[in-house]
């Protein structure tokens, strides 16, 4: 008991005159400059592959918010990401707006999209929703096909969009240009998720996550946060599809299969289900790993995919940021901190 | 008319292997309340050593045992290697372990054997039977086929010890343990004769729609769609919806929305089951206390 008196909690203590939390928006400022610096630093096909990153850290965001802290197993994901990304190049090709108006379009559609789907998603868990979502997932290429659309989305062919250039005569690259407006959206979009999730909101995710029945007693609105956080999950996909539309200035039916949902989710066991950095660890592994293990067989990076979820579900079950987590707290200990490891388990 | 009756014949032989499958999926899903999402890539993958021993000489129905075999082993080899750590595990979790299989299987199928499309030999002749002009061999043979594994299992559930024994360890664990049934192996045993039978509809399919990786995609969205029309824990309720479902997506994709479409046939069907009747047909209502 004294002990706990004696020492000041580990929060107080300052490390070289700054308290912890200042270390922390250091870091992060820190973080910010260098990812605003790195698309001058390496070549434009690396901006551009640095740029999905981004764009699939968005997504990974917005599928965490509904299957980490929510409970609600989504192997749909592709399908938002798809109609965000017609939606922009719709817009573009055939409206003519330009490419950031389409970007709040693109979400307003996915978010109405999203929470009609969760309404009948209400009724399904685990599996079902699963299942559900996965049949969304499978069957939306031949939707995007489907001959009475087409003369909006170019049906098999896909449509090509101009890429955009740098605004106000700045003289840099057009894909550092979208790096840099990505990366503008991506900050907006975890300050968005992160507000959401700390507060009232996100402790009611994770209650209708971990006691359904709990959270009713608690007074939880189960039926309208579920159906939001499907529609709120969902704008951040079609935000990020828009972008990704953008970025690789072309869609078509057949960018979008199941095998895009899959994605997703190996981003977010590998990136760290329930946490909000996971979706950067995923983002740089689902862009990155895929393009290593392609040297070696076509096929090799969906086994590499498919070995690594066992890996992650048996030895890592908390992700990439629960292992960070991990050896930040046993630095921590190590230096003599009092507090106890509070390791977040998710569901 | 004709025309009719040949889209509804043909749909009940299609409808013979999604019936194959979704017996396979309800029979994890009994014992486990798992959806296998892996079922259909692990048909298709016993499909492909099929294809490999007939081209090495095999005659067609040695092959065919010889296939049931191997796949048998595999299903309890996953079964007590891969599942078993995750039997208590989270949803997220064992979802995330079905996928993790679905796409291993998928692309080592595509590194071995290449993404290229290959013929499947049928076993039945090539004229139609008893000279009939509405539904080919194949057809007729596939619904006997299924028809046939139906009856075997049923037999196999119905009149012997371990089939028994299996039930019971589905039904209620603690109980059969205490008399004496190992629970763990008879979920290993389900999981071989599920694999089994997935890899019978992945045989009859396969000359139908040819063999490629990716082959059994559609094919398990309609297993899935089948296993919840006749309800998801009804054995025979899966053969019924199997049926059911083949021959409403031959004639919706001929009468109604063209064949372009068909996959979000069984989208919509899954979606409106499980809004509707989520026990489908045949399911058991179950009551949770909380």
């Amino acid at each position: 008991m004294n002990d706990a008196l004696v020492t000041p909690p580990l929060s107080m203590t300052r490390y070289a005159g700054l308290s912890l939390r200042a270390w922390k928006m250091v870091g992060l400022v820190a973080l910010v400059l260098g990812a605003i610096a790195l698309p001058f630093t390496v070549s434009n096909y690396r901006v551009f592959q640095f740029n999905m990153v981004l764009v699939y850290a968005i997504v990974l965001l917005g599928l965490n918010i509904l299957t980490g802290y929510n409970g609600q197993i989504s192997l749909g994901h592709g399908a938002f990401y798809a109609i965000g990304a017609y939606v922009a190049a719709i817009l573009m090709d055939r409206v003519g707006w330009p490419y950031w108006a389409t970007i709040p379009v693109a979400g307003l559609a996915c978010f109405v999209s999203g929470f009609l789907f969760g309404l009948p998603a209400l009724r399904l868990r685990g599996h079902y929703l699963a299942l559900a979502t996965f049949a969304l997932a499978v069957a939306m290429p031949q939707l995007l096909k489907y001959k009475h659309i087409e003369q909006w989305t170019g049906g098999v062919q896909g449509i090509v969009i101009i890429k955009p250039d740098p605004p106000f005569g700045w003289k840099i690259t057009p894909d550092q240009w979208l790096y840099l407006f990505t990366l503008a959206i991506l900050i907006v979009m975890f300050i968005l998720g992160w507000n959401l999730l700390r507060g009232r909101i996100g402790r009611a995710l994770i209650a209708i996550r971990d006691h359904p029945i709990a959270a009713e007693a608690m007074g939880v609105n189960s039926a309208l946060y579920k159906s939001l956080t499907f529609g709120v999950s969902a704008l951040f996909t079609g935000v990020a599809g828009a972008l990704g539309a953008i970025v690789v200035q072309f869609v078509a039916p057949d960018s979008f299969t199941a095998g895009l949902s899959i994605n997703f989710l190996v981003g977010i066991v590998v990136g760290g289900i329930a946490s909000i950095s996971g979706a950067v660890y995923g983002a740089l592994f689902i862009q990155f790993v895929p393009n290593f293990a392609d040297q070696i067989s076509k096929a090799a990076p969906w086994a590499i995919y498919g070995v690594f979820l066992l890996l992650f579900v048996y030895l890592m079950p908390t992700g990439v940021a629960g292992f960070v987590r991990w050896v930040y707290q046993r630095l921590r200990l190590a230096r003599g901190g009092t507090d106890k490891p509070a390791v977040a388990k998710p569901s | 008319m004709e025309a009719f009756l040949h889209q509804v014949l043909s749909g009940l032989a299609t409808g013979g292997v999604y019936a194959s499958l979704a017996l396979a999926l309800v029979m994890i899903y009994q014992s486990t309340n798992h959806i296998n999402f892996a079922q259909g890539e692990m048909a298709m993958f016993s499909t492909y050593l099929a294809w490999n021993m007939i081209n090495a000489g095999l005659p067609y129905w040695g092959a065919f045992a010889l296939t049931i075999a191997i796949s048998f082993v595999a299903g309890v080899v996953i079964e007590r290697v891969i599942i078993r750590p995750v039997e208590n595990a989270p949803v997220l979790s064992v979802v995330t372990v079905f996928v993790a299989l679905l796409v291993i299987f998928n692309s080592i199928a595509g590194w071995i054997y290449t993404y290229t499309i290959k013929t499947f030999p049928s076993p039945f002749p090539e004229q139609p039977l008893f000279g009939n002009r509405y539904i080919s061999s194949h057809e007729l043979g596939a619904i006997g086929v299924t028809l046939t594994v139906l009856v075997v299992l049923y037999v196999f559930f119905r009149f012997t010890p371990l089939g028994l024994a299996m039930r019971a360890a589905a039904q209620n664990a603690t109980s059969s343990r205490l008399v004496g049934i190992r629970v763990g192996w008879m979920l290993a045993l389900g999981w071989g004769l599920a694999a089994a039978v997935g890899a019978v509809a992945g045989m009859l399919v396969a000359p139908i729609i040819y063999l490629e990786p990716n082959m059994m995609s559609g094919v398990l969205l309609y297993a899935f769609a089948a296993a919840l029309v006749g309800g998801i824990d009804n054995p025979f309720g899966a053969v019924f919806g199997g049926f059911i479902v083949g021959i409403l997506e031959n004639l919706i994709g001929a009468y109604v929305i063209g064949t372009e479409l068909k996959l979000t046939v069984a989208l919509v069907l899954i979606i409106c089951v499980l809004l509707v009747k989520p026990t489908g047909l045949f399911g058991k209502v179950f009551a949770t206390r909380v």
